[in-house]
Order: structure tokens, then sequence, then C-alpha cells
């Protein structure tokens, strides 16, 4: 009776090392959104309820362009980010660019009601059931290494979600354009003062930050089925990390991005009951430890 | 960053004592009338959604707080009375006491996380908190899984008084509703809510003054979430069903449109919004995710050009017509850019 409690038994090596995979694929997910996450966070100030439904977007083009253009994963890949940041483009044209200047709740109200509208379209023509999205020849099969079997895809998302996080880190913190970008965080008036058109880099960061969701959402279509409520179920927890993180920092939302997906898929090779909440438990211990957030600054 | 709440202002309706009276007879009449010409079905989801609506309004209304999780009270209220009238035999009274109380618990514990971070981190750990509650009830052995706990027997109130009648029924949801809402605006017009208004206002100044606000925040949210519990359970009540749909995060959105619509910091805002958006979630069900899509659309218009909500812009339009001299009271003037 009491089978919902933990168990720690001894646990094959294999079955904890390939819920540790597991683990690290949910994390480079956690890590690329809520990276997105904090980089429109910091110049609009806006808390992107659409990110979920952006990454959700991503899936869908990389799906509907193979099933009804015959165009392959490769391709989707830089296609699909294009396509839906173009479309974060419009939206923050026609929508966001109108609330900058009012309560930041109304920002999260807003992005909200896009993603429903969005979902809801979605869900309409597709239905809640998912799509599934077959893996890239070139990445099929797996590696046996000594001591488990790593699929190829999996391996994969893991380097590529590195190598875009490394590449966003050193875009912002490292690159002339990345310098204006956070000088316009700080001090906007002063940075357009300069002859920087700060408008049009804060509807380009949005629409990196929206090309961003969509990449992940190519990368998780092999994975996860492709579906019009993937998004939804994956934006909350993001949210979670985020908090745990904090904004301040990229890197920061990074690794706590990382750090979640493990304890999450280390729970779940323990305790599977409670592999869906651990993430919200670690939230509420870091509220009472350290409630600006692991990597965060006072607000 | 704490001032950026005072862009969302309560509007006072600034009516002579008389009239309120006047308005709250009318409005009595007309709720007493009501299940003779309407639906008693619908009149009580909308009531129960009402109560919610209000309860969530007093956080974000009047004390500035966005909590995007309010369907955890609701929905963990709703179990708890379920299974309580279903598995213990309570009768509906005490039912809807212990998922009050539930409720209540809930509040606090999740009130003294998440008033630790302000504004939009605020709602996102608000929100986060009731996913949890959701995974809970997906999970636990006691929740009924997907099917929810149904068939949840009414029973009769005081023993006596059959709730199977669908009048007995809507009359005692009515009293429900009634001392939901009188508990509300007794605390807005209290010496009490007029710190919280300060403290939405200007937080730094409120505690320059004195008043340690967490308290004042933390026992404005556990009332808050004992209200919505209070809905919560007797809405479980009347359909006789508690389900995963009652903590899902969509109804921590639905109650959110609902406020938005009717109007954030009035009085009777969240009423009108909740009949609005029963009705026509009634009349669209038929039209399946369309009705999300519909929702969302009002988000964005209510949020683009309809912050006051259809409330807000009656009271708004009265003061125009009354004193055009005077600019009305609570419109703010100038609003802080961003950054600034």
């Amino acid at each position: 009776m009491f089978s919902w409690l933990p168990h720690f038994t001894m646990l094959p090596t294999q079955v904890l090392l390939g819920q540790l995979i597991v683990g690290l694929i949910n994390g480079a997910f956690y890590a690329m959104l809520s990276l997105g996450l904090a980089v429109i966070f910091g110049l609009l100030n806006i808390i992107n309820f659409t990110h979920g439904a952006q990454y959700m977007l991503g899936a869908f083009c990389a799906w509907l362009m193979l099933q009804y253009v015959g165009i392959g994963y490769w391709p989707a890949l830089i296609l699909a980010p294009l396509v839906v940041g173009a479309f974060g483009i419009v939206l923050e044209r026609l929508f966001l660019r109108h609330i900058y200047r009012l309560d930041h709740l109304y920002g999260l109200l807003l992005t909200f009601g896009l993603a429903l509208i969005i979902e809801g379209l979605f869900r309409q023509y597709y239905g809640s059931s998912g799509q599934p999205y077959t893996i890239p020849d070139a990445l099929t099969g797996g590696q046996r290494l000594s001591f488990m079997f790593l699929p190829n895809y999996r391996a994969w998302v893991i380097v590529a979600s590195l190598i875009v996080c490394f590449g966003t880190w050193f875009l912002i913190e490292r690159t002339r354009l990345g310098a204006y970008l956070r000088a316009a965080t700080e001090n906007p008036a002063l940075v357009q003062a300069f002859g920087i058109n700060v408008p049009r880099m804060v509807t380009l960061t949005y629409g990196f930050g929206a090309a961003l969701a969509a990449l992940a959402g190519v990368m998780a279509a092999p994975i996860q089925q492709v579906s019009p409520l993937m998004g939804s179920n994956i934006i909350v927890v993001v949210f979670a990390v985020v908090v745990i993180g904090g904004m301040g920092s990229i890197m920061g939302a990074v690794a706590s991005g990382f750090m979640l997906g493990l304890i999450e898929g280390l729970t779940k090779a323990y305790w599977p009951e409670a592999s869906n909440t651990v993430i919200f438990v670690v939230m509420a211990i870091v509220l009472l430890v350290k409630p600006a957030g692991l990597f965060g600054r006072a607000t | 960053m704490a001032q950026g709440a005072g862009t969302i202002h309560a509007r006072d309706s600034g009516l002579s004592p008389r009239a309120r009276l006047a308005v709250t007879v009318a409005l009595l009449a007309l709720a007493v009338a009501a299940p003779f010409v309407f639906y008693p079905v619908f009149l009580m989801k909308a009531l129960c959604f009402a109560l919610f609506a209000c309860a969530f309004n007093l956080l974000i209304g009047y004390v500035g707080l966005l909590s995007f999780g309010h369907a955890a009270y609701f929905g963990a209220a709703a179990y708890v009375t379920a299974y309580a009238l279903k598995a213990w035999g309570f009768d509906p009274l005490s039912g809807i006491l212990l998922g009050t109380a539930a409720a209540t618990l809930l509040g606090a514990v999740f009130g003294w996380l998440a008033i630790r971070r302000q504004g939009i981190y605020f709602a996102m750990v608000t929100l986060a908190l009731a996913q949890m509650v959701y995974f809970v009830a997906l999970q636990a052995p006691f929740t009924g899984g997907e099917d929810g706990i149904q068939a949840v027997p009414r029973g009769y109130l005081f023993g006596v008084i059959d709730l199977g009648q669908p009048y007995a029924m809507y009359y005692f949801v009515l009293a429900v509703f009634l001392i939901g809402f009188a508990i509300i605006y007794r605390t807005i017009d209290s010496p009490f809510g007029q710190v919280l208004q300060a403290i939405r206002e200007n937080e730094p100044r409120a505690i320059s003054l004195g008043y340690k606000t967490e308290h004042y925040k933390l026992v404005a949210f556990i009332l808050s979430a004992a209200l919505a519990g209070l809905a919560g359970s007797t809405k479980s009540l009347v359909f006789q069903l508690a389900s995963l749909t009652d903590v899902q995060w969509q109804m921590s959105g639905e109650v959110v449109l609902m406020t938005l619509l009717g109007g954030l910091g009035t009085v009777l805002g969240p009423v009108v919004g909740a009949f609005i958006s029963i009705s026509m979630e009634n009349y669209l069900a038929q039209y399946g995710s369309w009705v999300t899509v519909i929702q969302g659309t009002i988000f964005v218009f209510c949020v683009l050009t309809f912050r006051r909500g259809v409330v807000g812009e009656i009271i708004a339009l009265a003061h125009r017509f009354r004193v055009r001299a005077r600019p009305p009271p609570g419109e703010p003037v100038a609003r802080p850019a961003p950054g600034e």
C-alpha cells in the first residue's frame, strides 16, 4: 500500500544512466526555452507566455513541411525558426509594442491571450493527439557504449543545444550587437540618443527569441509527438526554471535548465510518481532559501 | 518596479448612498427572481464563477498581485468537498466548510512562498505552484485521475432541505455567493482594505509608513484563496463533480479573463465578467476549440483597448457625464516608461 513512496533500492546502472540522458534532453529544452524567455524579458520587460506556442509552432512547421512539401529535418532546422521568427516580428509590431508603457502584468496577459489563440486554432484543425515525426536518416541508430546504449539523435540534441546556448551567450556577452542590447536593457533612452534604433532592436530581439523557441520545437519533434498541447505542457515548467535561475544572466538560465532536467531524470529513476512535481518543489525550496533565484539579482 | 502595479486602479462607482442602495435592492430582486426565467444550473454555475472571480479580483484589483494559479484553491476545495460528501458522507455544509478550510491552508502555504517575489515573478510562482496541485490531482489515489470524483451526493442542508431540488439548491448557492461577496466588500471598505490599496499604489511608501506589507499581502492572499475555495466547493456540489478541469491552468486563465473583461478593481466587474464569460461558453460549447480562440481574442482585445472592462467603462462614462470639470478619480495620468 505504500507503493507511491520512494524506493531507494540499487538501480541497475543502465536504468539510471538512461534516465539521466532523458533528464539531460529535457534539460536541453528547458535551457533553450528559458534562454529565449530571459533574452526577451531583458529587453522587452515582458514574460513571453506565447513562448510555448512558438515552440509548438516550430515543431508543427517542421511536420507540415515534411508532410506537404517534402522538406526534411535539416532544412526545417533553419526554415522553421525563420518562419516562426518572422511571425514573432509580426506579433511584436501588431500587438506587443502598444503595451510597453503599461504595467508589466499586461504583457503577460496579452501574450497569454495570443498563446490561447494559436493553440486553439491548431487544436481545432489538428486535434489534441500527437503526430509522429521520424528521426532523420543520418541520426538513426545509436552508439553501444560499454555501460549503455546511446541513441544518436539524443546525443545530437544535447550537443546541438549546448552549441545554441553557447552561441547565444557569445552573441549577447561578447559581440558589439550584444553590447548594444545589454546597454538598451539598462537604459533605452540613452542608447537611442546614441543613434541606435532601439525599437527595431526590440522587434528583432523578440523575433530572435521566438526563433529560438521554434528551433527547440524542431529538435523536440522527433522525440515527442508533434501536438498542439506540447507548448503549454512545457511552458509552466520553464517558468519554474526561470524563477529558480533568475532571469539576470544567460548562463544562469542555461545552467538551471540543464540542472533541473538532471534532477527530474534522477527523480524519474528513483521515484517516478514525483517526477512531474519535483521541479516545482525545488522552486519552493529556492524561494525559501534564496528568494531572488540562484543566479538572480534582487528585484 | 514595485510601483509598476500602480496602473491597475480600483475604481469607485461614485454613487450616492441612496443610489447604491437602489442598485443593491434591484440586483437582489433580480437574483431572487432569476431562476424562474433562466435555467437554474446556468445561474448557479455563473454565481460560483462570479464568487471565484471576486476572490481573484481582491488580489489583483486591490493589492495589485496577479495570481496565475487560483485554480489550485478552487480545484483543491472542489476535490476535498466532493470526497468528503461522497466517501465520508459529510452533510453539504460541513463538506463545503472542509473544502474551504483546505483551500485556506493551501493558500497560506503558497501565499507564504509566493509573496517573496513581486510582479511578473509572483505570477509565475503562483502558476508553477498551482501546476503542482494539478499533478497531485492527476496522480493521487483518491482523486479518481482522469475521471475525477463523479456523482457527488448533494444531500440535505441542515438535515431537512433537500438540495436535490433545483430551486433549493439555487437559493443555497445564492446565499453562499452573497456571504462571500459581503466578506469581500467589507474587506475592501475596511481600514485593512485601505492599507492593501496603499500597498498596491506604492509599496515602499507603505513600508516607510510602518506597515508590515508582507503580512497584509499574506492575509489578503489567504482570504482570496479561501473564498476561491468556497466557490470551488459550492461548484462541486452544483455539478456533483470535481474533475481535473477545476485545477488546470486554463481555469486560472479563465478567472483572469472574467475579471479583466468585467473590470479589474471594480466591485461588480468580476460578477459581470463571469456572467458574460459563462453565457459565452454555453452558446459556443458546440464549436470546440473555437472557445479557446475567442477567449484569447478577448484577452488581446481587453489588454489593448478595453483595460477598464465593462463596469470600469460604465463608471468612467458616468463620471464624464456628472462632472466635466473634475477628472475621474483613479484615472492614471501618466505611466512610467519601462526602465524608469
